[in-house]
């Protein structure tokens, strides 16, 4: 099991949810999230003082998912997420040592 | 006797008895009772227009108050950041509770009580002798009550002004006391001296320098600003200014108070009038245009400069007219409140943007830059543009009209309106200097370091403002 998680721009989320739900994928947690990477932040004015905001809204998506539909995932958050410009986002991938399911102790694979 | 019967006398007797009252009035007029009529029409008459005056004066001093709240607590709290939000508003809210109770015990009288030339006497303290029966003086046609009660709304959003300049920064008991004490010694000598009797500056009642401030314009946007920057400076800076971005956190609810000021300035301008005759349409007119005049400039000003008309700039303008307007509303003709709008909100953007930015002051929502600035700079027009045809406040000995402003060809005003504001600005510098430093030492002005980086809405009074989570 390995758990994917990909910071991409707000108005993408539809997409990515969709072209995630397409490959198989039901299970997510959606984070409101702010932060950039080499995309510079916009100028606001505050009484006439121009100050960059460098926080900018972004989506967090994480989900964990069975090994078999890990690179799916990927390809599916790619493809609809990209725009190409810089500020698309990235995608994080790391172990899951145990995923378990609250309502009845189910465990494994089996509990995603 | 059958029922029916009995049901049919009592119907005889009760009509024929309804029409005794007819047969004992004598059927021809006699010379007495025209007299007595005519009296009767005239105290008749009288009533109306006292109605209608009394009914647009409470209409007008609650709109006065809600420019306080939610007005100006909406206004101002937008514009802090999001962990002071609660505290900025309580700081309006607490005035609004005790302004009212100080008004009572004894700043009313201190203001409108007859006394010396720069401060009321102790003759109406709690309310003695403010009834329901009119004041000559003041408004002849409105019970004393609704006079005074006006009047505290203006005594009211005058020291919440003042919490622009220090907020984010000030303790809540600090402020209180410091604004209880301003109150006292600053706001009610400067509404004596201006609209009380035998007030110094006092242009209806024989002042000797008679200063046309028609709703406020040196007592209420002069004082407050003056005094901001005053506090401002006293103060220091916030934490992290200038360097750390401190952005409103909601130009939203400021946008939805500085539409509520707007409207309600109608309520502070019109009623000024203490009337509901034409002076009140005057004002309410120049009010308004002042208002579009200013949002207008300032917008200009910060398209050409910035490249983009904000809407926090769209309000600030507004706003600025509305301040500048407050002295002339029932003074200046139409076009020329126009001319004062774009005067005002130009003037007030060059204060706010540049102005504070050479000298380094932190007025953090810009009390000095719109209230003090535009207060001055509209009570220095209103001596330019004053016109007896709107108001012929000046007249000779045979109650004809004399010149009133620069306009009218008297240019003499224009030194007039220096004095007051000259004292506006002497009575708030020195006042609140002796207030702030006395308050500093006994109850300590500014919060702790760590108060204020966790916030005053948490450290003052124990709560958040948002807490979207629960």
């Amino acid at each position: 099991m390995q758990k994917i998680e990909a910071v991409i721009q707000p108005s993408k989320l539809d997409a990515v949810k969709d072209a995630l739900l397409e490959v198989g994928i039901e299970g997510m947690t959606i984070l409101e999230a702010r932060g950039h990477g080499r995309q510079k932040g916009h100028t606001e004015f505050y009484r006439g003082r121009e100050y960059t905001v460098d926080l900018l809204p972004k989506i967090k998506l994480e989900m964990v998912v069975p090994d078999e539909l890990v690179e799916k995932a990927v390809q599916a958050i790619l493809s609809s997420a990209r725009s190409g410009k810089i500020g698309d986002g990235k995608i994080f991938i790391s172990k899951i040592d145990e995923a378990i399911r609250i309502r009845n102790d189910e465990r494994g694979p089996s509990a995603l | 006797m059958h029922p029916r019967i009995v049901k049919l006398f009592l119907a005889l007797v009760l009509c024929t008895g309804s029409l005794f009252p007819a047969f004992a009035q004598t059927p021809a007029a006699s010379a007495g009772s025209i007299a007595d009529q005519l009296a009767k029409l005239q105290t008749q008459v009288a009533n109306a227009q006292s109605s209608a005056d009394n009914a647009w004066m409470l209409v007008s001093a609650a709109l006065v108050l809600m420019m306080t709240g939610p007005g100006l607590a909406l206004f101002y709290g937008g514009l802090v950041r999001k962990k002071n939000v609660l505290a900025t508003m309580m700081q309006s809210f607490a005035m609004m509770a005790i302004i009212t109770v100080l008004w009572a015990l004894v700043s009313y009288s201190l203001a409108f009580d007859s006394g010396t030339s720069f401060i009321g006497g102790l003759h109406h303290i709690f309310l003695r002798g403010v009834g329901l029966v009119p004041d000559t003086d003041y408004s002849p046609t409105l019970p004393l009550q609704t006079f005074m009660i006006y009047q505290l709304m203006f005594a009211i959003i005058t020291p919440a002004l003042i919490t622009g300049a220090f907020a984010e920064r000030m303790k809540f008991s600090a402020m209180a006391l410091f604004l209880i004490l301003w109150s006292i010694f600053v706001y009610s000598p400067m509404a004596h001296m201006v609209w009380g009797k035998g007030g110094f500056l006092n242009a209806s009642l024989g002042g000797r320098f008679p200063t046309l401030d028609f709703a406020g314009g040196t007592v209420v946007h002069v004082t407050s600003g003056v005094s901001a920057l005053v506090c401002a400076l006293y103060l220091g800076k916030r934490v992290g200014y200038p360097k750390e971005a401190m952005p409103p956190h909601s130009v939203v609810l400021s946008f939805i108070g500085a539409c509520l000021l707007w409207v309600g300035w109608f309520g502070f301008n019109a009623g000024s009038a203490l009337g509901s005759g034409p002076l009140a349409t005057s004002a309410f007119v120049n009010t308004h245009f002042g208002a579009a005049g200013a949002a207008l400039s300032w917008m200009l000003a910060e398209w050409i400069r910035s490249g983009k008309p904000s809407a926090l700039g769209g309000i600030s303008g507004a706003v600025a007219g509305l301040v500048a307007i407050t002295p002339a509303a029932g003074f200046v003709q139409p076009m020329s409140a126009i001319v004062i709008g774009l005067l005002a909100g130009a003037f007030c953007y060059f204060m706010v943007i540049k102005v504070k930015n050479w000298f380094g002051y932190d007025d953090s929502l810009d009390a000095f830059g719109v209230h003090g600035a535009g207060g001055t700079l509209g009570a220095v027009l209103t001596g330019l543009f004053a016109s007896s045809a709107i108001n012929p406040i000046f007249k000779d000995a045979q109650g004809n009209p004399l010149p009133s402003g620069a306009v009218d060809g008297n240019w003499h005003q224009v030194l007039n309106q220096l004095v007051g504001i000259g004292l506006a600005w002497i009575i708030s510098i020195v006042g609140t200097l002796i207030l702030l430093k006395l308050v500093d030492l006994t109850v300590g002005l500014r919060v702790s370091r760590d108060q204020e980086t966790e916030g005053l809405d948490l450290t003052q009074h124990g709560e958040e403002g948002y807490d979207f989570a629960s």
